[in-house]
């Protein structure tokens, strides 16, 4: 993690951090070292695009668009998640 | 009541018992398994599928030292078909260039390397083997290189205490997003060394607090997974998130264990792979079931607001300390062996420290 989330970042998933749909409980789930974590349907669709290609920006515009929900909303729900991930060190941008 | 338990998360496979280094603390048992008895490539990948099949996400590679099996890439290209997450947690030692280029190429996911000492003489002496601080800065070094991510781990006891924080500073050097530094538990080869290892009260505190503080100071730059020594502590760990509950171990031979201590419960029997398949250990053996739910446990815990919480704590311990596997856990305050923890304490962190009784394969006292 360096510094803050700017709007021009492209967050992606480092190595060893990934998505997985697990077929035996039904649910997507990000795995990482000695972590299990759970992601619902719009933490899934985030991190999908934390592929080091999208900036934030886009990322943003793309769920609002998908999801139909408030800019503010999504950009909100967003940042706190990524933030979060970033902390743990699952997240680079 | 029967409740059907839920599908296991992870795996621990000792690979093996074979290990170059004799860490005084290791927590396999004193009875080590030779090469002979070890389960073939075959059985192992036949173990990854029925996990996989099971619901298995993340298998932990170990040992022993894991680089001591020759098909230890194959393996890994196994796991990684099935898209289980593949943690290799090595000594370093059997590491080099070539290695490290074929493990990435099968698909290994992560690397979690052991540390003994931030102090390169204390922990040559700790491993038992001249040379490995050095050999660990080289892995480390090209663990990184190759893009892997890293988890150093380091243990704490009373010849390093006093270097708890510098072993944090010398995980943020060595590259590592993430460091696990734990108290030493008293499993295994740690029993027979419970003297030469337990540090006093004072040191003990004085480390916890110094992981604390440095913890608070390198978020964001290294995740610090801290596990506060067991004999000091009120309340205890939900040991392995409870018996049969998340992950099973599988020893070199083939054994299924709810975790790597449980064959020091004798009183229990446990399948092995080669006779039983991992679903059938998982969800029908004696071993499995014995403290599963509630129904096994005393009033005590059975009473407690904290049951399904830490699930009365850890069997083995109760067995160790309180010379009953069903026993609350003597960590716990409630316990009423809970005292005999601080004349343990008390006697064992008195006197100068022996020798290490190194973990070494026919060793058991023959330093
Ligand atoms: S009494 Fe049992 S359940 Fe309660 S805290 Fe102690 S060990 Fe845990
Ligand atoms: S309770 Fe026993 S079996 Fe479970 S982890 Fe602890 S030591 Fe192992």
């Amino acid at each position: 993690m360096t510094g803050a989330l700017q709007a021009t970042s492209r967050p992606r998933l480092p190595r060893g951090v990934r998505l997985k749909h697990d077929k035996v409980r039904g649910e997507w789930l990000l795995l990482a070292p000695e972590r299990v974590i759970k992601t619902n349907g719009v933490a899934r669709a985030v991190l999908e695009r934390c592929t080091g290609e999208l900036t934030l920006r886009d990322i943003i515009a793309g769920l609002v668009r998908d999801f139909e929900a408030p800019e503010a909303r999504i950009e909100a729900d967003v940042r706190a998640l990524l933030m979060s991930l970033a902390e743990k060190r699952l997240l680079d941008f | 009541m029967t409740m059907t338990p839920p599908a296991p998360v992870g795996l621990l496979a000792e690979l093996t018992h074979r290990c170059p280094l004799g860490c005084p603390y290791c927590s396999n048992p004193l009875a080590l398994e030779g090469r002979e008895g070890e389960l073939a490539t075959g059985e192992w990948k036949r173990v990854f599928s029925e996990a996989a099949a099971l619901g298995v996400l993340q298998v932990h590679l170990s040992g022993g030292e894991p680089l001591s099996r020759r098909d230890l890439t194959e393996i890994v290209r196994h796991c990684a078909s099935l898209g289980l997450y593949t943690n290799l947690i090595t000594s370093g030692i059997g590491m080099n260039a070539s290695l490290v280029k074929a493990l990435a190429e099968a698909g290994l996911d992560h690397v979690q390397l052991s540390i003994q000492d931030a102090d390169a003489a204390s922990a040559d002496k700790i491993a038992g083997y001249a040379g490995a601080f050095a050999k660990k800065q080289e892995v480390a070094a090209l663990v990184t290189a190759e893009g892997f991510p890293l988890t150093v781990n380091a243990v704490i006891h009373r010849a390093n205490a006093a270097r708890a924080g510098a072993m944090l500073d010398l995980a943020v050097a060595l590259g590592a997003r993430r460091v696990e530094i734990a108290h030493v538990q008293y499993y295994g080869w740690a029993v027979a060394n419970r003297g030469q290892l337990m540090p006093d009260r004072a040191a003990a505190a004085a480390a916890v607090a110094e992981v604390e503080q440095k913890k608070r100071e390198l978020a964001g730059i290294i995740v610090v997974d801290h596990v506060i020594p067991d004999y000091h502590a009120r309340l205890p760990k939900a040991c392995m998130g409870g018996w049969g509950r998340r992950t099973l171990n599988i020893t070199p031979t083939g054994k299924g264990l709810p975790c790597h201590a449980a064959e020091t419960l004798k009183h229990l029997t446990f399948w092995n792979v080669r006779d039983a398949s991992l679903s059938d250990i998982w969800y029908q053996s004696p071993g499995f079931n014995a403290y599963r739910g509630t129904a096994w446990m005393n009033e005590t815990c059975r009473s407690c607001e904290r049951r399904d919480i830490d699930h009365g704590g850890c069997r083995c311990q109760a067995l160790a300390l309180a010379g009953d596997a069903a026993a609350t856990d003597p960590v716990c305050h409630k316990s009423p062996d809970h005292a005999r923890l601080a004349d343990i304490l008390a006697a064992e962190t008195q006197t100068e420290p022996a020798p290490y009784h190194y973990r070494r394969v026919a060793a058991r006292g023959s330093a």
